[in-house]
């Protein structure tokens, strides 16, 4: 079909030149024939006939491509106009025209460096808010939580339950994996270099430090946040997308009482026992390494850890987990009532919610440690 | 153009059966649309109108039978040459299925870009003629999906369906959640791009309104295959008790009235 491809002829006589347009004046067959167009030279001293009469095939593009030439012509006093067009190509030709004032050039995108900064500060714009209302939320939350401990009836006992075995129950395999294995490279990095000192007894130390006062509950906070602040925040957005919260609105139920509450509550009575069994995993892990990799025998382990490690340790770790578990329940919550009524709006704010989330967890992290550090705990 | 003849059929769907676990659909279902016509498909709902379409355009497999488009099954095609039918039709979704990341110009330009090589200056005067052509107001070409409302929303899927100047057009329930003005203009916009471009229109509607503008034949869609196929008069006068309750119930009054 390449012979049928939009091209055209220019011949010449004594009072005009004809231009004949050959072939398929179809989008999907133009090519560069725009181009070539856009080049002919139109300072011609003759006038110029466009003729159509042996065209295959035209469409809206190709009539308009035909068309403009035609207005160029004319507008330099040059066109006697389009003519051979059969009655179908006409009617193609006067849809074109009766357009063509409209058309306009449509304009570029932003410069793109322009675009960083704007979407730099409408981000920064937006965190602030989201801060602010997060907070407005986390009130809002509470005071809801706090009926339901006056008025018992208020409280949602099974979505409670529901939600302490997807967040709680169902986390425990990931939590625990993961905090074993990162046990176990303490244990295996910290014992190479206590060995150099000859002091690999130590890593028993290391270990239990650092993994109750900080990697356990960190570990079990940003797995969670992954897993369920941002299934929260799927969960409540799509119901947000397809107006049930508002039905639940409207049949004098309060979303707060039903959605949030219940989901926050679950989180903060499992975070505690999720860092607990985060505490064991990792210490697990580090006592495995220490077996083989450094000779600790598991008796001579537990007696250090019995004899050198105060149970404040542990304390300093759990007390965090629940704070931990009102950061991330809120955040995902809010988010999730934050969705607009758009598909993509729930993926955005689901990522916002994780990434909040994990933000909240390791600033108040290092409050805590701050705190800690000061009142000598 | 392939060896079709004006005369031949532009779709023919043949003994098509589609069935979703135990859910027949289809049973038996054959239908031949004429080059050049409107035709509205009608029945209640369940009954498979959009089925029809997503089998005819090749994004249901049928369990049996054949459909034919432009003379060609598309099922026996390779890919390019299926790539090529495809380009020669357009299809408007029910919410116009536009691309939520793009803009409506760059939504237009979709297919231009991927099918034709044109240059950015001829694209960005086409999908601003496309624009005008639906009757959108320029200023809509700059927009994102979600900034506009309904009606301009199916305007813009219009113009993309349009494109790349298409044979067939495809539009499921055009007038859905359009309230009776925008749905009335809708209409005759159809009917105008259909004359104008000389388009073949396959529409699925529950629209007596629409029915009554602008299709040339209806086919009826109950008990898993065609009912009936032919004009308004065609449609009043066959006996069977849906048929008669939807063509003549107190609704069909309404939109009949101002005749």
């Amino acid at each position: 079909m390449a012979s049928a491809i939009a091209h055209f002829e220019i011949s010449e006589n004594d009072q005009e030149v004809t231009i004949s347009f050959l072939g398929r004046w179809v989008v999907s067959c133009l090519g560069d024939a725009d181009q070539r167009i856009r080049a002919i030279d139109c300072s011609h001293e003759k006038a110029i006939r466009l003729d159509v009469s042996s065209i295959d095939q035209l469409d809206t593009a190709g009539a308009w491509v035909i068309y403009r030439f035609h207005r160029r012509l004319s507008e330099g006093g040059m066109g006697i106009g389009i003519t051979g067009a059969e009655a179908h190509f006409q009617t193609l030709f006067d849809v074109v025209a009766e357009h063509e004032e409209h058309v306009q050039k449509i304009p570029p995108h932003k410069h793109p460096l322009r675009e960083m900064f704007e979407r730099t500060g409408r981000q920064v714009e937006r965190n602030y808010q989201d801060l602010y209302n997060s907070v407005g939320f986390f009130g809002m939350s509470l005071t809801t939580f706090l009926r339901g401990v006056v008025d018992p009836r208020r409280f949602r006992a099974v979505s409670f339950v529901h939600h302490l075995e997807h967040a709680g129950f169902d986390a425990v395999t990931i939590i625990f994996t993961v905090s074993f294995l990162v046990g176990a490279v303490i244990a295996y990095m910290g014992g190479e270099l206590l060995k150099e000192f000859g002091a690999e007894v130590l890593t028993v130390d290391l270990i239990a430090y650092s993994v109750l006062r900080e990697f356990g509950v960190l570990l079990a906070a940003i797995m969670i946040a992954g897993r369920s602040g941002s299934a929260f925040t799927a969960q409540i957005g799509s119901m947000k997308a397809n107006e049930e919260i508002d039905a639940m609105r409207t049949l004098g139920l309060n979303p707060v009482e039903l959605l949030v509450v219940p989901r926050v509550l679950a989180l903060v009575v499992a975070m505690p026992i999720l860092t607990f069994i985060a505490d064991v995993a990792g210490i697990f892990g580090g006592a495995l390494i220490s077996l083989f990799s450094l000779d600790v025998s598991p008796a001579m382990f537990v007696e250090t850890l019995e004899n050198e490690i105060e149970l404040r340790h542990f304390l300093t770790g759990l007390v965090k987990a629940p704070v931990f578990a009102v950061l991330i329940g809120v955040i995902g919550c809010y988010q999730g009532m934050r969705v607009a009524d758009t598909a993509e709006s729930i993926g955005e704010h689901t990522t916002r919610s994780v990434v909040q989330a994990i933000f909240a967890v390791i600033v108040a992290d290092a409050l805590f440690a701050m705190f800690f550090q000061e009142i000598g705990f | 153009m392939s060896s079709e003849t004006i005369q031949d059929p532009i779709i023919s769907v043949h003994g098509i059966r589609n069935q979703f676990g135990d859910h027949v659909v289809h049973k038996d279902v054959s239908l031949d649309v004429k080059r050049g016509e409107i035709i509205g498909i009608v029945g209640g709902s369940g009954t498979g109108k959009s089925v029809l379409l997503r089998t005819i355009i090749g994004l249901i497999k049928p369990a049996a039978g054949y459909v034919r488009v432009f003379g060609e099954e598309l099922s026996t095609l390779s890919e390019t040459k299926r790539s090529e039918i495809e380009r020669r039709w357009g299809v408007l979704f029910q919410d116009g299925a536009l691309f939520s990341s793009l803009t409506v110009a760059e939504n237009i330009q979709v297919p231009l870009k991927e099918h034709t090589r044109i240059n950015k200056k001829l694209m960005d005067e086409l999908a601003s003629l496309k624009i005008r052509l639906v009757g959108l107001a320029h200023e809509a070409a700059l927009k994102y999906p979600g900034e506009l409302s309904g009606g301009m929303r199916k305007r813009a899927g219009l113009a993309r369906a349009l494109a790349l100047d298409p044979e067939i057009l495809f539009l499921d329930e055009p007038t859905a959640g359009l309230d009776p003005i925008g749905a009335a203009r809708f209409d005759i916009l159809v009917k105008q791009l259909q004359e104008t471009l000389g388009l073949t229109v396959f529409l699925v509607t529950h629209d007596l309104d629409t029915l009554h503008a602008v299709c040339d034949r209806i086919a009826v869609l109950a008990e898993g295959e065609v009912l009936v196929v032919g004009t308004m008069k065609d449609m009043l006068q066959f006996d069977h008790p849906w048929v008669r309750e939807y063509f003549t119930g107190p609704r069909a009054r309404a939109a009949n009235l101002d005749e």
